[in-house]
């Protein structure tokens, strides 16, 4: 039997434990060192990728949350796939890029976690789970070059210092801890304009969940990639929060009754505003 | 030059055999339990931080008794091997078995191949989904693994325990009165009172969703021995 200190046999890292010895299960695609070709280029390009992806700190913790859509080119290729995924009891990660490589990654992430959880008999601490991320987003970096990114968002529960934490990286799996709210993908950039006027500290778990889908809802419309609620096929966005009690998932049932407010409030404002334009123009003849 | 001493297989398998059987009962004992929700581990164990009883997968778990340095090491391997398969597969093709299988290769392997055989007897513990039977597997130090229905004990007084679960244990018990069982059993083993702080508790309850193994705290322990009393 071999020592641990012997740096040849893998510690409590799943991710290590897998490229030692089976590193044909890593979630990476084969690149070789010319790069890629300009068809396999646009090929990877038209793969599905998922969207829009955000988080945002409350109260008690940190909200996350993605839309279900994805695409390949300008086609919806699904529109139920899953971009939030439980990482263990306390955190989640949401991911946005080529849907293939994110799932996987998603998927090592949360065995990553449990592995040295079981390994150790205790779980890694909320930064020492952000760097491992970190570690595997940096793993992709050959991927990155060629613009396949896989980017995620990383929530979490503190227990050390009683609160939520977002963290977001960049493709060098440079890590970045978020102070309020952070949305990437497609329409990251709307959904963080809606986050940008709705945010405020403190603000309550229903609060959160308002504010996290009237911007996944503001991304859809402003951005063909993502998906809005989909009232005809009963298709949600995923909300997750990470607070004191663990992490829990949003049921589909609340989170169709926030769309339907926030929907039946704007379907309101713009007959409004209609009656309203109508008055004007009736004043002006 | 010296003439090579001549030993033959039988005194030599005797002999280590022997060795490892001395090993194992200057240890403490382990006893698995099925009650109706799920499958109780019980492990008379001082240490607070050093664990007999471990979770494998989302569904198994493991026991050691023994050597800890080499039953540790055997636990460890358990979760690579399970975390690997589970990922290039399903998590659902995780299976008792195979891990239980696995382990008796390697002890037996090195039983039969290294100079000192392992110190160690081990239980590999599957709750089941839904209506299928829990399974149940004890492998001792030269490999030879064995299922069992409803109770199993391991460790230094292993045999007096399967005498005394024989005629006490039938099945639908609950939570707290497995509980209570295993611990009359280790009492009457034993002969002294057994504390709660001296007890590892596990349980792999079959209600919860996902990872079924949980840990009895020092507080859950407490209130159980008291409520029984």
């Amino acid at each position: 039997m071999h020592s641990f200190f012997d740096s040849m046999v893998p510690g409590s890292s799943f991710f290590d434990l897998l490229r030692q010895n089976r590193s044909d299960l890593l979630p990476q695609i084969r690149i070789s060192r010319e790069g890629l070709s300009p068809a396999e280029t646009r090929e990877l390009k038209e793969s599905p990728h998922g969207t829009t992806i955000l988080a945002l700190k409350y109260r008690d913790g940190a909200m996350i949350a993605g839309d279900r859509q994805a695409t390949e080119g300008f086609q919806v290729s699904s529109r139920r796939i899953e971009k939030v995924y439980k990482a263990d009891d306390y955190s989640a990660i949401a991911i946005a890029g080529v849907a293939g490589p994110c799932i996987e990654m998603a998927k090592l992430f949360e065995v990553e976690l449990t592995h040295y959880e079981k390994l150790e008999g205790v779980p890694l601490s909320l930064e020492g789970k952000a760097n491992k991320l970190s570690q595997m987003v940096k793993a992709n970096l050959p991927m990155a070059m060629q613009g396949l990114v896989v980017v995620p968002i990383f929530v979490g529960y503190d227990a050390r210092s009683g609160g939520g934490k977002i963290f977001k990286y960049d493709v060098t799996g440079g890590r970045y801890e978020e102070t309020d709210y952070y949305a990437t993908g497609s329409g990251g950039k709307d959904a963080r304009s809606t986050m940008k006027k709705l945010y405020r500290d403190g603000m309550t778990e229903g609060e959160a969940i308002a504010v996290g889908l009237e911007a996944l809802i503001d991304a859809a419309e402003e951005d063909v990639g993502t998906g809005g609620p989909d009232f005809i096929r009963g298709v949600f966005p995923t909300v997750k929060l990470a607070a004191m009690a663990g992490l829990q998932d949003v049921p589909e049932v609340r989170i169709r009754e926030v769309c339907q407010a926030i929907i039946d409030r704007r379907r309101l404002a713009e007959r409004g505003a209609s009656a309203e334009s109508d008055t004007q123009a009736g004043g002006v003849s | 030059m010296a003439l090579p001493y001549y030993v033959s297989p039988e005194q030599m398998m005797h002999d280590k055999a022997e060795y490892a059987r001395k090993g194992i009962a200057r240890g403490k004992s382990i006893i698995v339990l099925e009650y109706a929700g799920g499958m109780l581990l019980v492990a008379e164990n001082p240490s607070a931080s050093l664990n007999k009883i471990s979770e494998i997968y989302d569904r198994i778990a493991f026991a050691g008794a023994g050597r800890y340095s080499e039953f540790e090491n055997l636990r460890k391997a358990g979760i690579r091997y399970a975390d690997l398969k589970g990922f290039a597969y399903d998590r659902e093709d995780v299976t008792a078995k195979s891990l239980a299988n696995a382990y008796s290769q390697t002890i037996g392997n090195i039983f039969s191949e290294a100079m000192k055989p392992l110190e160690v007897e081990i239980l590999v513990v599957e709750v089941a989904d839904g209506a299928l039977p829990n399974e149940l597997y004890r492998i001792t130090f030269d490999g030879s693994i064995g299922d069992e229905r409803g109770f199993a004990a391991i460790g230094g007084q292993a045999e007096e325990l399967r005498l005394h679960l024989k005629d006490s244990y039938e099945p639908g018990l609950d939570q707290q009165a497995a509980l209570r069982l295993a611990i009359q059993a280790l009492e009457a083993v034993g002969s002294v009172k057994v504390k709660p702080q001296s007890l590892e508790v596990a349980v792999l309850e079959r209600s919860r969703t996902g990872r079924k193994f949980r840990r009895l705290s020092q507080d859950d322990l407490s209130a159980i021995c008291t409520n029984t009393e």
